[in-house]
């Protein structure tokens, strides 16, 4: 080996709790490709059984939005209280939503 | 005689899964990247974990009162019958994780075979195991070729380790007494039968690895029938069982 090694890539990994529910972002790891990214996911994130579905998406591949965008990006629905939807109650037997 | 043999193979069983859980351990905090040393531990758990099964049921059988803990603590080297593989020192990550790629294709499709054993108790420890050993196996195989078939001092590396532990992997397979017992009873597979597949699963690795299996059929042999251990595995139990053995009954 000369010089330092390069660093595995990061991958972000995302983990569905149960059926029916989407998949959360849980965290990052770093390994060097694809099949390793996944085996690394299960031993990292799922060892007390978090999980039905593993995803991992190497993070370069994340289009992620600036935070010197946040003005145009979100004050403009601020003032457009209309489209927040809480004139309805949401009936308790509907569970999460 | 067939109590005594089904003792035998089921220390040689919890033996084997306790000394190569402990290896694994010792690289707990050390291993060479975060994920690997959580992926490492994890099995490490799975063996141990299985270790509780297997010595559970070899302390019943003995029916002398001692308990799963007794006979991992409280026996001496000679009275261990792990694989002579499974007692070598780790050596370096490679070579800890072509030990595990050996054992583990072996260890699958025993535990596989077992799962239809005539007794109860070991089709139901098989059948838990078995999953375990899958993952380990995919895991291990995976981690082989990436290294194999990577840098030129990866593979060289890699290679070395091959050599140095294929003389290891004949005990697997080796038919004694025990083993013939076992078979002849439907207790467990005679372990010669699972050979040729085995070397199907590890020369298709190994030629993904880009690495020369050893022509040689030379085998270690004295760590499942106990009669020579090799000198690392007193100097592992002295670790294991010191403090067992320095407090007597202790609980925490």
């Amino acid at each position: 080996m000369t010089g330092k090694a390069p660093e595995w890539p990061l991958w972000e990994v995302f983990i569905r709790g149960q059926h029916g529910m989407a998949h959360r972002h849980v965290g990052s790891l770093h390994a060097a490709d694809e099949k390793t990214a996944m085996l690394n996911a299960r031993d990292v994130y799922t060892r007390r059984s978090e999980g039905v579905s593993i995803w991992v998406v190497e993070a370069r591949h994340i289009v992620a939005s600036a935070p010197s965008d946040k003005g145009p990006l979100y004050e403009p629905a601020n003032s457009k209280t209309y489209r927040h939807p809480t004139f309805f109650d949401i009936p308790d037997d509907v569970g999460a939503m | 005689m067939t109590a005594n043999a089904l003792l035998e193979f089921l220390l040689r069983q919890g033996d084997t899964t306790l000394v190569l859980g402990h290896r694994l351990s010792e690289w707990c905090g050390q291993a060479p990247a975060l994920e690997e040393d959580i992926a490492l531990a994890n099995t490490a758990l799975d063996l141990i974990g299985q270790t509780q099964m297997w010595l559970g049921y070899a302390a019943e059988v003995e029916g002398a009162g001692r308990t799963a803990d007794d006979l991992a603590y409280r026996r001496e080297a000679w009275d261990f019958r792990n694989l002579l593989m499974a007692e070598q020192p780790n050596g370096d990550y490679g070579r800890t994780l072509m030990r595990q790629f050996l054992f583990d294709g072996f260890n699958v499709l025993h535990l596989d075979a077992l799962q239809s054993s005539t007794d109860e108790r070991i089709a139901g420890i098989a059948a838990k195991s078995v999953k375990e050993a899958r993952y380990h196996l995919q895991r291990s195989t995976e981690t082989v070729i990436a290294l194999g078939d990577g840098t030129a001092e990866s593979n060289r590396r890699m290679q070395a380790a091959l050599d140095h532990l294929w003389p290891y992997t004949g005990e697997m397979f080796v038919a004694d007494a025990v083993e013939a017992a076992m078979a002849e009873t439907g207790i467990a597979p005679d372990p010669s039968t699972l050979r040729a597949e085995w070397g199907r699963t590890v020369r298709a690795g190994m030629a993904e690895a880009t690495l020369t299996v050893p022509d040689s059929d030379f085998a270690h042999q004295g760590g499942k029938n106990g009669k020579r251990h090799s000198e690392h595995l007193g100097h592992m139990l002295a670790v294991t069982q010191s403090l067992p053995r320095a407090y007597p009954d202790a609980s925490w």
